[in-house]
């Protein structure tokens, strides 16, 4: 990244082409619209849960004071997860110097500021009094590990942003004058947003070192945003949660649904956008290895988070675990691991599967069951105290989520979706002059 | 005979002398009188000039906050109602010189619940909103069951506060743990640490609300209930204030808890009234404290179930139904 040729003549036929395929989907069209105004809708209509629920207090969530966090923080924790996928594509590999996720790390940013930024919104949902939000800056206790949170969460979004900002600058250069037919407040924005770049040699320099600082900054963000994100439970006496190896046991398992959310969205990008020719059969083979290697890891974590408790079964750790293995939650307990981590890491592993349908379909069980893991890391641990719970209504025993819960979730999700669809559709989704510069450093055409 | 002249001589004497005794009596009796009289006078005199002076039409003395003696127009006496800052402040600060604590008899609880409805009453909540409940606890399938009320433990470590974010649950100099509800965000985060389940959270608008929408939100009551925030059990640190016990130790016809200052080593039972050594009280019953392996250091002890002189009846079970809003 530090040394950009770009002015050189005969680089432009290059640039022409590869803008044409990728601009050619920077355009309002009617199926734009058409999904946008369904979300629009299904957000509208999850907000009116929501107001439901401030209307009325959280009782309306299946929420009691046994079991007093549920599908919230739990949509809470998957969001943050989900969001590490930036620090993993972009810094991580990018900074190995692997060249293949040049196509896919805008994808990935995108998805993390999608995640992140909708994260600090679930929270808020969760909150008792939503109004009191400014008093967490106001009257902040550094010990408590939300105020870490909130900072770091905050910080990985910012810098998120500025990843997925700064090497678009270029292309927002070269796109604002092949934007025919295109609304003008996009063409507007492009020159604004632009700041009259001039594909000077030295303003890609400083750019290569600004990105380049944030590549590394962003990854003890990241590392920070999911290890106190854990920490969240990992700080309480509660059996289930209080272990040490919390945070790189949620870290390995963010790679992993981060990953998962990066293939399908590339799959998406690749066959809605028609970009075969960029998110190639080769991407989404490296990709797929990538998968197998996160979700190895995460097993080993989840061999360690299980097992040492099991072969001691200490008394509350034997309840919690006699619930997760044969009780209440043992279909969605043993559905997660077979279907969401072993059976996805064993398929990965034949070529033939590494392909982008099937890769798809895998990473599609994967992402679902990232969440439910999620839900099964948040919700049980609650259900047996070390005293008994005695003298309260029947529903406060066992939480159920109510429809009211799963709207507001669903609102965040569709949230996301807005998102990711606003900045994928306004803006170029693939890197164009980094794209270019690939084909001249390899002198090699993709595909 | 010379004898007897002698005898009346001196008797003649005396005689003399007594009258001349008396005389001096009766001269120094009434100038006494005198200035008895006259000083007296002065003093009433003196006095009710003060009082007219006192009473000095429309105006009142009135003893200040730093010790002041001063005169204010009566027009402009107002009846004193501490405001919302002045109870949040002091019940931050707390009782000084005080560490409270309290000590329940688990061999005399027969689950009566009146510390449960006493609590509820005062604190304004709902049957199944606890503040302190009573448990049927068995350590294991061949020990017997007893009953244990449980309030917060007041945790001189509490997980609660150090986990707050706002601090709106904070710990004061006495060894109250207290929550603030104009300061509580919801979060719940102190419900997730806390190992004794002793917080409860207001799901939906408190019970009492509309009656109590007129009144000064106490710090050291939780009065008015407020929705979306935690609220849990006080030690009472309103009676304390005023020199009383906490509502369920009064409550108690079992003479269940005990409750005093650990600085003084002494505490009282609730029932019987009897003020005992604390540290004896421990000692001679193995006093313990629950789940010490946490590190929380309660300042709740518990005197274990033993010699329990009534057999142990569970009654019938209480159905309990959530309100609807």
């Amino acid at each position: 990244m530090d040394d950009i040729r770009f002015s050189k003549p005969g680089e432009q036929g290059k640039i022409n082409s590869l803008a044409a395929d990728i601009l050619k989907n920077v355009r309002i069209n009617t199926g734009f619209l058409l999904w946008m105004g369904f979300l629009g809708a299904l957000l509208a209509v999850c907000l009116y849960a929501y107001t439901i629920q401030l209307r009325e207090g959280l009782g309306v969530t299946g929420l009691r004071d046994v079991t007093s966090w549920g599908m919230y923080i739990a949509n809470f924790v998957f969001f943050v997860a989900t969001s590490l996928c930036g620090m993993l594509i972009s810094s991580v590999l990018g900074l190995i110097g692997y060249k293949w996720v040049k196509p896919i790390s805008r994808i990935a940013e995108i998805i993390a500021i999608a995640f992140a930024a909708v994260a600090g919104l679930v929270i808020i949902s969760d909150m008792g009094r939503p109004d009191r939000l400014p008093y967490v800056f106001l009257f902040g206790r550094v010990q408590s590990p939300i105020l870490w949170d909130v900072t770091v969460v905050t910080t990985y979004f910012v810098l998120s942003l500025l990843l997925w900002f700064f090497p678009m600058i270029p292309d927002l250069a070269i796109a604002k004058d092949k934007l025919e037919g295109r609304p003008k407040f996009l063409v507007k924005a492009y020159e604004i947003l632009s700041f009259r770049w001039m594909h000077h040699e030295m303003q890609y320099r400083i750019m290569g070192q600004a990105v380049r600082i944030l590549l590394i900054l962003i990854i003890p963000t990241a590392f920070a945003i999911h290890t106190v994100t854990s920490w969240l439970f990992a700080v309480t006496p509660r059996v289930g949660w209080d272990s040490t190896i919390f945070g790189p046991y949620f870290i390995s398992g963010a790679f992993v649904s981060g990953a998962a959310a990066v293939i399908i969205a590339m799959y998406f990008f690749r066959v809605n956008y028609r970009l075969e020719k960029y998110l190639n059969g080769e991407v989404f083979e490296r990709m797929g290895r990538v998968m197998v290697l996160v979700a190895i890891v995460y097993f080993y974590f989840n061999l360690n988070e299980f097992l040492v408790p099991a072969y001691k079964l200490k008394a509350g750790d034997a309840i919690h675990l006699r619930e997760l293995f044969t009780g209440h939650h043992a279909m969605l307990f043993w559905g997660i691991q077979l279907f969401g981590l072993v059976i996805p890491t064993v398929l990965l592993l034949f070529r033939q599967i590494r392909k982008p349908l099937p890769m798809m379909v895998i990473s599609l069980f994967v992402l679902c069951a990232s969440w439910l893991k999620r839900y099964i890391i948040v919700v049980p641990p609650q259900a047996h105290p070390n005293l008994p719970v005695q003298n309260v209504p029947i529903e406060w025993v066992v939480y159920k989520p109510t429809l009211i819960e799963v709207a507001v979730t669903g609102a965040s999700i569709v949230l996301v979706l807005i998102i990711i669809t606003v900045l994928s559709k306004l803006f170029p989704v693939i890197p164009i002059w980094e794209m270019a510069e690939e084909h001249e450093g390899e002198e090699k055409i993709i595909q | 005979m010379s004898r007897e002249k002698k005898e009346e001589g001196n008797r003649s004497k005396d005689l003399d002398k007594a009258l001349e005794s008396s005389r001096r009596d009766f001269i120094r009796k009434v100038t006494l009188a005198g200035a008895v009289t006259v000083t007296g006078g002065a003093a009433i005199y003196s006095g009710h000039r003060f009082e007219k002076e006192k009473h000095r039409e429309g105006y009142v003395k009135v003893l200040t906050e730093d010790n002041r003696l001063v005169e204010i127009p009566v027009e402009q006496m107002r009846d004193f109602k501490p405001d919302l800052k002045m109870l949040q402040t002091r019940g931050r600060e707390g009782i000084p010189g005080r560490r409270w604590v309290m000590v329940l008899d688990l061999s005399r609880c027969r689950n009566a619940r009146k510390c449960v409805e006493a609590c509820q009453g005062a604190h304004h909540l709902r049957p199944y909103e606890y503040h302190i409940n009573t448990l049927v606890m068995q350590e294991s399938a061949n020990t017997p069951a007893y009953f244990m009320p449980k309030p917060c433990q007041h945790c001189d470590n509490p997980p609660c506060v150090s986990v707050c974010p706002v601090d709106a649950t904070f710990k004061r100099q006495d060894g109250i743990v207290l929550i603030d509800n104009e300061r509580c965000i919801g979060c719940r985060f102190c419900i997730a640490a806390c190992p004794y389940s002793a917080r409860i959270f207001h799901w939906q608008e408190p019970s009492h609300n509309e009656a109590d929408k007129d009144k000064e939100y106490d710090v050291e009551l939780n009065v008015p209930q407020k929705k979306g925030t935690v609220t849990k059990c006080l030690f009472s640190a309103d009676r304390l204030r005023e020199g009383l016990l906490p509502y369920c130790v009064s409550a108690c016809p079992n003479g269940v808890f005990y409750f005093g200052d650990e600085n003084e080593d002494a505490v009282t039972n609730g029932t019987t009234k009897e003020t005992v050594r604390l540290s004896e009280l421990l000692e001679k019953n193995a006093g313990y404290r629950l789940m010490p392996e946490l590190g929380t250091k309660p300042r709740v002890y518990y005197l274990p179930p033993k010699n329990r002189i009534f057999e142990f009846e569970e009654g019938e079970k209480r159905e309990y139904k959530e309100e609807k809003a």
